[in-house]
Parts: structure tokens; C-alpha cells; sequence
């Protein structure tokens, strides 16, 4: 069991390692470096020489490297030549948003994969597995954005139900209830856009889990204990559907990453994501290249936790 | 019914020619699938339609910008109004359907062709070779993608099409080549692996003309349904403006101005015609995919 949680978490350090190349060599491949935004053209070439010199710019790359390592390890991600302040202050803002609206999505998600996964599975052929299959074909195929743009255009524009952009109502005050209930209600139905499609694999996996434990040996001898179908469901063939699934949520994550970026887009909500793709119109490629090695940490994280949880839940994999 | 001639026995009639070969198996089952044989025609015809209006069409031409026929709503002469450079919504529809079906068909292609050549080489090979294949594949397969492309969309000088499907192609490789491995895994454990190795057969020659071909139900229907990933992921980074530039309209184009909330609001014929056809377009992919996949799976098959 600790050997398995040990090894797989070993992995997880070339991981890191090939991710940090990775954004190392993105860092480096975006146009101009750490100088370009920060100097005024007046000053002599030989000065701005003699400052990269002094901030290690000339160095072989390797070295750079190690200094760049050095410095994400203390949290130092550079500076923003935007807006003027440390990448790592700029992000810690934005990351709560993005927190919440993740949260509230993954929420969201096993509320609405539950209740229809464990239906159509349990009630298999009939008119409502039906309709919840359909559901899944279509959300399967529509593409997030398209779905987004459309809750946005029906809700937020023609029944006017939600606010259309922002996270919180301007001009509330930090702290009082007012202000938790404005947030929420600008995370609603963002949140809801993106549970929506990412629901799906969840309620098709649920689905096709149930209708298979339902067939199996320990199902048949369960009710011919006499057993009531709601406690041979809720003992049995849901203790054995339900858990895998709860650890799904590490593995959602890297689909999260992805959905965040279109839906802050859309909904125009501050988050990671909208920041992402304002600092690459910007050119704030310090910014940039933190949040890709930001979430790429987090998509990393994520899937070793939901390996380490999906071995604890299901003794079959810890065999391995 | 047969007699044989040494005992008198009756052999019943047994159809001793070849079993049907995969291909056949999918198109049978393809056919007796309505919805899905519907969405095959469908394809079929805005294929044909967009390519053949398209040679017809002058692509400079739409993307002229016409300052007298800004927003233009549907009417006659601009059947699906016109955008805020007062240009040809319907063409542009047409040349972006194009686009973004070239390129899908392109990325997958390329994605398929690296995905089956790793995957059979690391399945087939097994050992430290697959070791480190498959360790990279997990890598990649958890990082956001996405997030990436767009990085290195930004940071390549001289960006264009080409570099955008290579981009495109870098990174989409692997979910196809995982596949491929546990399948060529599988495969080289049967007899008839072992038998042509014995007879001396070369690796080379086993790979890529005897399991190959024993893959390729499965391959056809991974790259079907690949191909309307790509074509949703093409135009979510073209809706996001890191695909096509503006002058090679894509369907994610004509959507991305529905981020301007009064277009999105107002003037529904520039995004919603494109987010429809993407839709249904991605919906035909994916039922001949999923009656493809039911075909391969002679536990689902129809008969």
C-alpha cells in the first residue's frame, strides 16, 4: 500500500522536472526577455548590456535555468512589466476566483452525475435512461464554448436571470453577506455552463458501472438474501459504482484548466484563465509562462491525488 | 447437407470461405445504423457542398471589407447578413467550414500516423522502450493541452497554418498512441504473432503488415471520433483567436464575435449559424464514430 503511494508519487518528480523545462524553453522562445518592457529607449545600449550582465541574461542557459528553478522555489516568478508588480501578487488575486468557480463546478458536476448516473443505470431502457443517454450524446459532442456562449446569450441576455460579466456587483463591500450572495450569483452560471458538459463522462461511466455490477454474482446472491432493491443498491451496487468516481475529481482537473480559460473568457469573469489570455494579448509573457507552469503543477497534483485515492477506494489496483 | 463417403455421415453445410473482414463488418453495421448512415450522408453532402462551393467562391472576396453594409441583417442579397466589416456572412460560413474540416482532417491524419507508429513500437516492443514511450505519453496526457498550444502558438515567429497543425499535432498524439499500445500489446501475444516469429519473419514485417491490419477497425473509429475533437479544438482556439487568423475565416472565427456581448445579443446571424453547424456537425462525427465502435464490438453488434 505506502510502497505503491511512495512509487507513485516518485513519478510525479520527472513530472515536475519535464514541466519546468517545458515553460523554461517557452520562456525563452517568447519574443524579447525581462528587460524589454522595463527600460526606456533613451538609455545607452552599453547600460542595458551591463544590466543583463548583472540580471544573468547572458549566461549560459543552463545556469539561467538554475537561477529560474532557484527563484519559482521561493516563489519569485519575476515581475509583470504591465502592471507594474510581482507576477507572483498579480496571480495570488486572481487565483481565488478561479478557485471558487473550479469548486463550484466540480460541486455542480457530481450533483447533477450522481442522481442521473445511478437513474439511467438503475432504470436501464427505459424512456428516462433514454432521455439522460441523449443528453450525454449531445453534451458529449457540443463544444464548450458554443454551450457557454449559449446559456449566456438565454440567461444572461434574454431572460436576464444572471449578470453577464464580473464576479462580484461593483461597489459591494468585502465581507458582508450581500457580498457572498453577489458572488455567487456571478458564479452560477458560469459554474452551471461548465457542469454541464464536463457531467457527462461522469454520468456515462456511472451508467455503464451500474448496469454492470447489477449483473454480477454478489448482486444475484444479495437479493436472494432477501434484501429490498433500495438496500441492495445503496449496500452494494452503489458502494462498488460511487467510489471510483468520487476520485475522479484529481483527473477533472486538467479538464477544469481548459474549460476555465474559454468560460472566464465568456462570462468575463477575473479569473486564472482570463488572465492567461489577457497577458498574452498584452505580451506579459513573465505572466504567462508562471500560469502555464501554475496549472500544469495543479493537473499534476490532481492526477497523483486521484491515483493515490482511487488505490485506497479499490484494492484491485494496489495488486499491481 | 453433405454425405461423407467413408461412413455415410451427413456433414451439415458450413460456410467455410473467409470470415468477413473488419472493413466489411463496419460498413454493414454503418448501414443497418439509420441515425448513423443518416449522419454519413449528411457528412457526405456538406463535404461535397462546401468544397464544391468553395472553388467557386473567391476567399479575397468575401474577407473585403465593405464600409457600406456594416451588420447587415438576412436579406437577399447577404443570406446570413453581414459581419461588422460588412462581409458575406453565408461565405464565410461556407469558406470556414473549409477551413476548420481541412485542418481537422489534417491534424488527425498527422496525429493518427505518429499515434500508430509509437504505439505499435512500444506495445509491440514492450520493455524499457515502452517504458519510457508511455511515461512521456502520461505526462503530456495530464498537462492542459490547450493552455499549451496556445503558448507555443504565441511564441512560434512566423506563425501560419502549417505551424499551427504541427502545434496542433505536437501535442494531440498521445491519447491515440496509448491506445494503439495496449492493443499491439494484446495482439503480440496471439499465435500467429509467435508463429511468424518463429518462421523468421522480420519485426518490421510483423508490425506493420500483420498486426497493423488486424488494428485497423479500432484505428478507423479512434480517428473518427478524433476528428471531431480536433475540429472543436481548432475552433475553440480560433473562437479564442489563436488559430486562423482573421483573413482565413475558421467557424471558431465567425463564433469569437459573439465575445462582443452587443453581437452576441444583437445580431444573432453572425455566431449562431456557425455554433449550430460546429453542433451538427460534430454530432454526425460522433454517431458514426460511436456505430462504428459498436461495430468493433461484436458484443454490441446488430447482427
Amino acid at each position: 500500500m505506502w510502497k505503491l503511494i511512495l512509487r507513485r508519487t516518485l513519478i510525479t518528480i520527472p513530472q515536475i522536472i519535464l514541466l519546468s523545462v517545458l515553460v523554461f524553453i517557452l520562456a525563452q522562445a517568447m519574443p524579447g526577455d525581462a528587460l524589454t518592457g522595463l527600460i526606456d529607449p533613451n538609455i545607452d545600449p552599453a547600460t542595458i548590456e551591463a544590466m543583463r550582465e548583472r540580471l544573468g541574461l547572458n549566461n549560459p542557459w543552463y545556469v539561467q535555468y538554475i537561477d529560474w528553478i532557484k527563484g519559482v522555489l521561493q516563489g519569485d516568478f519575476g515581475q509583470s512589466f504591465r502592471f507594474k508588480m510581482p507576477v507572483s501578487e498579480l496571480i495570488g488575486e486572481r487565483m481565488i476566483n478561479t478557485l471558487w468557480l473550479s469548486l463550484a463546478t466540480l460541486i455542480l458536476t457530481y450533483l447533477i452525475a450522481i442522481p442521473l448516473g445511478i437513474i439511467s443505470g438503475r432504470f436501464n431502457d427505459t424512456w428516462l435512461d433514454r432521455a439522460i443517454t441523449g443528453y450525454t450524446y449531445i453534451g458529449f459532442a457540443a463544444p464548450l464554448f458554443i454551450f457557454a456562449l449559449v446559456m449566456l446569450f438565454v440567461f444572461g441576455f434574454q431572460l436576464g436571470w444572471f449578470p453577464t460579466s464580473g464576479s462580484v456587483t461593483p461597489g459591494t463591500e468585502p465581507g458582508t453577506f450581500a457580498y457572498f450572495l453577489s458572488k455567487l450569483n456571478h458564479l452560477l452560471l458560469p459554474a452551471l455552463s461548465m457542469a454541464l458538459i464536463t457531467t457527462v463522462s461522469t454520468v456515462q461511466y456511472l451508467r455503464s458501472e451500474i448496469i454492470d455490477t447489477k449483473q454480477k454474482d454478489f448482486i444475484v446472491t444479495a437479493r436472494a438474501k432477501g434484501n429490498s432493491e433500495t438496500r441492495v443498491y445503496n449496500r452494494h451496487i452503489l458502494r462498488n459504482s460511487l467510489l471510483p468516481i468520487a476520485a475522479f475529481f484529481g483527473y477533472e482537473i486538467t479538464g477544469l484548466i481548459g474549460g476555465t480559460i474559454f468560460i472566464e473568457n465568456i462570462f468575463g469573469y477575473p479569473g486564472m484563465g482570463e488572465l492567461f489570455l489577457s497577458s498574452i494579448s498584452l505580451r506579459d509573457y513573465s505572466v504567462m509562462t508562471a500560469l502555464v507552469l501554475l496549472f500544469g503543477l495543479a493537473a499534476i497534483i490532481g492526477a497523483l491525488l486521484s491515483d493515490i485515492i482511487l488505490s485506497l477506494v479499490d484494492p484491485r489496483i494496489r495488486i499491481k | 447437407m453433405r454425405i461423407d463417403k467413408d461412413s455415410g455421415a451427413q456433414i451439415p453445410d458450413v460456410d467455410l470461405g473467409k470470415s468477413p473482414s473488419g472493413f466489411s463488418i463496419l460498413l454493414r453495421e454503418l448501414i443497418r445504423d439509420k441515425v448513423a448512415f443518416g449522419s454519413l450522408l449528411f457528412l457526405f453532402l456538406i463535404i461535397a457542398g462546401v468544397f464544391g462551393t468553395s472553388i467557386i467562391m473567391d476567399q479575397s472576396e468575401i474577407i473585403k471589407v465593405d464600409l457600406f453594409a456594416l451588420y447587415e441583417p438576412p436579406s437577399a442579397t447577404y443570406w446570413l447578413g453581414t459581419d461588422y466589416g460588412g462581409r458575406d456572412i453565408f461565405g464565410q460560413l461556407i469558406i470556414g467550414t473549409r477551413n476548420s474540416l481541412a485542418i481537422g482532417f489534417l491534424v488527425t491524419l498527422l496525429t493518427g500516423i505518429i499515434g500508430i507508429l509509437v504505439g505499435l513500437i512500444s506495445g509491440y516492443y514492450g520493455g524499457t522502450v515502452d517504458n519510457i514511450f508511455m511515461r512521456f505519453v502520461d505526462f503530456f496526457m495530464v498537462l492542459p493541452i490547450l493552455m499549451i498550444v496556445i503558448a507555443f502558438v504565441t511564441a512560434v515567429p512566423g506563425y501560419s497554418i502549417v505551424s499551427f497543425s504541427l502545434i496542433m499535432t505536437a501535442f494531440l498524439w498521445m491519447g491515440i498512441a496509448r491506445l494503439i499500445r495496449s492493443k499491439a500489446l494484446q495482439e503480440k501475444e496471439l499465435d500467429y504473432v509467435k508463429a511468424s516469429k518463429t518462421l523468421g519473419t522480420s519485426d518490421f514485417k510483423i508490425m506493420f503488415f500483420q498486426v497493423l491490419p488486424n488494428l485497423s477497425s479500432i484505428i478507423i473509429v479512434t480517428m473518427t471520433l478524433n476528428l471531431a475533437g480536433n475540429i472543436g479544438i481548432e475552433s475553440g482556439l480560433s473562437f479564442l483567436g489563436f488559430g486562423f487568423p482573421e483573413s482565413t475565416p475558421s467557424l471558431g472565427t465567425l463564433i469569437s464575435y459573439a465575445r462582443n456581448p452587443q453581437t452576441l445579443e444583437l445580431r444573432w446571424w453572425i455566431w449562431l449559424p456557425a455554433s449550430i453547424l460546429i453542433f451538427v456537425l460534430m454530432l454526425s462525427i460522433n454517431n458514426v464514430g460511436q456505430a462504428l465502435k459498436r461495430a468493433t464490438d461484436a458484443r454490441q453488434r446488430r447482427g
